[in-house]
């Protein structure tokens, strides 16, 4: 199948701080260089976009060289932390900003889902609102006119129709938005986050619509989200953003895999104590393999050191959940001074939990570990750090067993016959 | 087939030609040209008691203000015409151009939302602020019809004048100019907000220097050495030449006319390259 959609070194740039007389110089500047016909002075500069250093410079990078083809009814995913440029990249796809260099060349028409109900507006019914929305994502009168069953039956707000869109609950007012991007029919389709706010059965419903445009109609669709789950149930490949670069851009399993130990492929999570309250220094799991491999049915341990301000301080509630590598939280537990007392020392404390036979299945698991004070509820931290691997080592594994994403768990238990 | 021979539809890039209107595009986006119309005109009143009326009622009021500050208080004369009927009209062509700037201006602001989720041509908002002005203008217009109606009823003599062949070209003006002025702003704005703060009392005392409340023959004749402000105000000659077309009072000049035509022009192509210019990045800055 041909491309369909093909970008070349996009590369978005943001002024850090506020925009304020700053500007007006730097545009100045800009003018001046221009009116010479010299190139931008603003676009040597700027530093990587790494929201947790300091920046040093005025100029961002929050996109930078990004190249990717997508083929026709292909669905690609797009992945990444807060801040590591999905938004920046769509806005671009959908026309919204312009790229601050290279080009995006499409062959078909984009519309941008980039949050439902855009042009909604709240005095208006629901049926003016299916109008108004179909013709802000482009589509004509009587293309709206055409679908306007098929949509209000896929939204399921027949009832309120004629009512306006301020009477409507948050849910419905997303059905409704999703219902009309659904049958907009635009050659490529960009999803962003839209599935997040609508029930279990009506992400059922958009899911397979979504899966439904692309093989079924030969749509191609760029979604773009957090949730690693329907990321891998919905797309064939994946572009995994990191501080505004592809990091990955692969099959959409090797994609996660890559975006899950991103930047926690240590076994041994460290940091400075704070000065006045309680928090985790050290966090280092000992697996039965050693190193980040884990057997599954051997033995785990998790050690925490902990850095107290002050002797005798009560309350203290420590938890831990084991992630996998959609992030979804697999194990839990916790150990709370109110019960247990721990951690009663002025400086460092050392505790440990251990399983003795871990029955997690193979796969890429993670910890999020919470510090809290379980009295006033104050949360003093939350650590994603840690991350390992599950093998069947040791375990003979037929061809027809042992698959991966079959199951997460494997608990013991016998077959009679 | 060789990626050069590839024939994409379009392209997304930094740069933007110094004019890039594509008229094409508009024409595709025509429904929601209308749509937004519709919106505007129908949203605006809901749950109001008077709905509509208030189209009516704001031109009434300020119209026998002036009369009364103006006419009564300071008496400035109107010719032949009542004066009420003299203020009527004026604040009818002015209340079209005022309202095509302010709305305009805001244009990037007000619709950072919208603007900021999905792409269409972004010229389809001010369009449809100055089509939803202008049906509140014809409103308007009914309003000073009925007062004209009622004047000629009571046996005051007046006429409109062959100059109404203009009307159109009037309204062009008024539009070119409140568009124009407004897109430039609008497209300032999103950067440096002090552009925004001036508009609002920036339009309310424009409005004295563009003889809206006084004949320009009066200004003239009073303050001889500030009327050149007045005169060289394209405004004056929108105002002054809609007075003289329709209530036959006041002077019109075909190179006052020409003058502000021209001015129109200019503002309006000069409006829509700063806006092209500005659209494509500014949910970056605003």
């Amino acid at each position: 199948m041909s491309n369909i959609l093909k970008a070349e070194d996009i590369s978005k740039q943001y002024r850090l701080g506020l925009v304020g007389t700053g500007t007006l110089s730097d545009d100045l500047k800009r003018w001046w260089y221009k009116m010479q016909g010299k190139e931008d002075p603003f676009l040597k500069v700027g530093g990587i976009n790494d929201r947790s250093i300091k920046a040093v410079e005025d100029y961002v990078w929050a996109l930078r060289d990004i190249n990717f083809e997508v083929k026709q009814g292909e669905v690609l995913g797009i992945i990444g932390k807060n801040g590591a440029g999905k938004s920046t990249l769509l806005k671009i796809l959908s026309r919204v900003t312009a790229p601050t260099t290279g080009s995006i060349k499409t062959k078909g028409r984009i519309a941008s889902l980039l949050e439902v109900g855009t042009g909604f507006h709240a005095e208006l019914t629901g049926r003016e609102n299916i109008f108004m929305n179909g013709a802000v994502l482009g589509m004509t009168k009587a293309d709206i006119k055409n679908k306007l069953d098929e949509i209000i039956d896929f939204s399921g707000c027949e009832k309120y129709i004629d009512t306006p869109v301020k009477r409507y609950s948050s849910g419905m007012t997303v059905r409704l938005g999703f219902a009309v991007a659904a049958h907009l029919e635009p050659e490529i389709l960009v999803i962003d986050e839209v599935l997040a706010v609508g029930d279990a059965e009506f992400q059922k419903k958009a899911i397979g619509k979504i899966q439904n445009l692309s093989s079924g109609e030969g749509r191609t669709v760029i979604f773009v989200s957090h949730d690693l789950s329907a990321v891998s149930t919905i797309t064939e490949k994946t572009i995994v953003l990191g501080n505004g670069e592809i990091i990955a851009f692969e099959e959409t399993n090797k994609a996660i895999a890559v975006y899950s130990k991103a930047d926690r492929d240590q076994n041994i999570y460290t940091q400075e104590p704070a000065n006045s309250s309680p928090s985790v220094t050290k966090v280092k799991i000992l697996t039965s393999e050693g190193g980040t491999i884990q057997r599954n049915r051997g033995e785990l341990t998790i050690e925490f050191e902990i850095n107290m301000p002050a002797a005798n301080m009560q309350n203290l509630g420590l938890s831990f959940q084991i992630l996998n590598h959609l992030q979804t939280p697999i194990l839990y537990d916790y150990i709370f001074d109110i019960y247990t007392p721990f951690c009663r020392l002025k400086g460092k404390n050392v505790l440990s939990f251990t399983y003795d036979e871990l029955l997690l299945y193979k796969g890429n698991y993670s910890l999020k570990v919470h510090l809290a004070d379980t009295k006033s509820r104050i949360k003093f931290q939350e650590i994603d750090c840690c991350s390992f691997q599950v093998e069947m080592i040791g375990q003979k594994e037929p061809e027809w067993g042992w698959q991966k994403n079959v199951c997460q768990y494997l608990d013991k238990g016998r077959w009679r016959i | 087939m060789t990626e050069e021979n590839q024939d994409w539809l379009y392209e997304i890039t930094p740069k933007r030609k110094l004019i890039d209107l594509n008229f094409g595009e508009i024409w595709r986006y025509r429904d929601l040209l209308i749509l937004f119309v519709k919106r505007n005109i129908v949203t605006v009143y809901k749950q109001t008691i008077l709905g509509p009326l208030w189209y009516f009622i704001q031109p009434l009021f300020t119209a026998i203000t002036f009369t009364l500050v103006f006419n009564k208080i300071a008496n400035v004369p109107t010719g032949e015409v009542p004066p009420f009927l003299f203020n009527l009209t004026g604040i009818t062509a002015w209340n079209y151009f005022a309202q095509c700037l302010t709305g305009t201006s805001s244009t990037f602001q007000a619709n950072a939302g919208i603007f900021g989720k999905v792409y269409f041509p972004r010229v389809i908002m001010p369009l449809s602020n100055v089509i939803t002005n202008l049906f509140k203008f014809g409103i308007q217009m009914g309003v000073l019809l009925i007062a004209y109606l009622y004047a000629v009823a009571s046996g005051i003599e007046i006429e409109p004048n062959i100059n109404l062949l203009l009307f159109p070209v009037y309204i062009i003006m008024m539009a070119f100019m409140g568009l124009g002025l407004g897109m430039i702003i609008s497209a300032f704005t999103t950067k440096y907000r002090d552009l925004s703060v001036l508009v609002g009392f920036a339009t309310s005392l424009l409005l004295y220097i563009s003889a809206v409340p006084y004949p320009l023959a009066e200004v003239e004749k009073e303050m001889p050495e500030y009327a050149w402000i007045v005169q060289y105000n394209p405004l004056t000659h929108i105002i002054e030449g809609f007075r003289f077309m329709i209530l036959d009072t006041g002077i019109f000049s075909w190179y006052g006319f020409l003058y502000t035509l021209f001015i129109s022009i200019f503002l309006f192509l000069t409006g829509l390259i700063v806006f092209n210019r500005t659209e494509k990045n500014f949910i970056d800055t605003v």
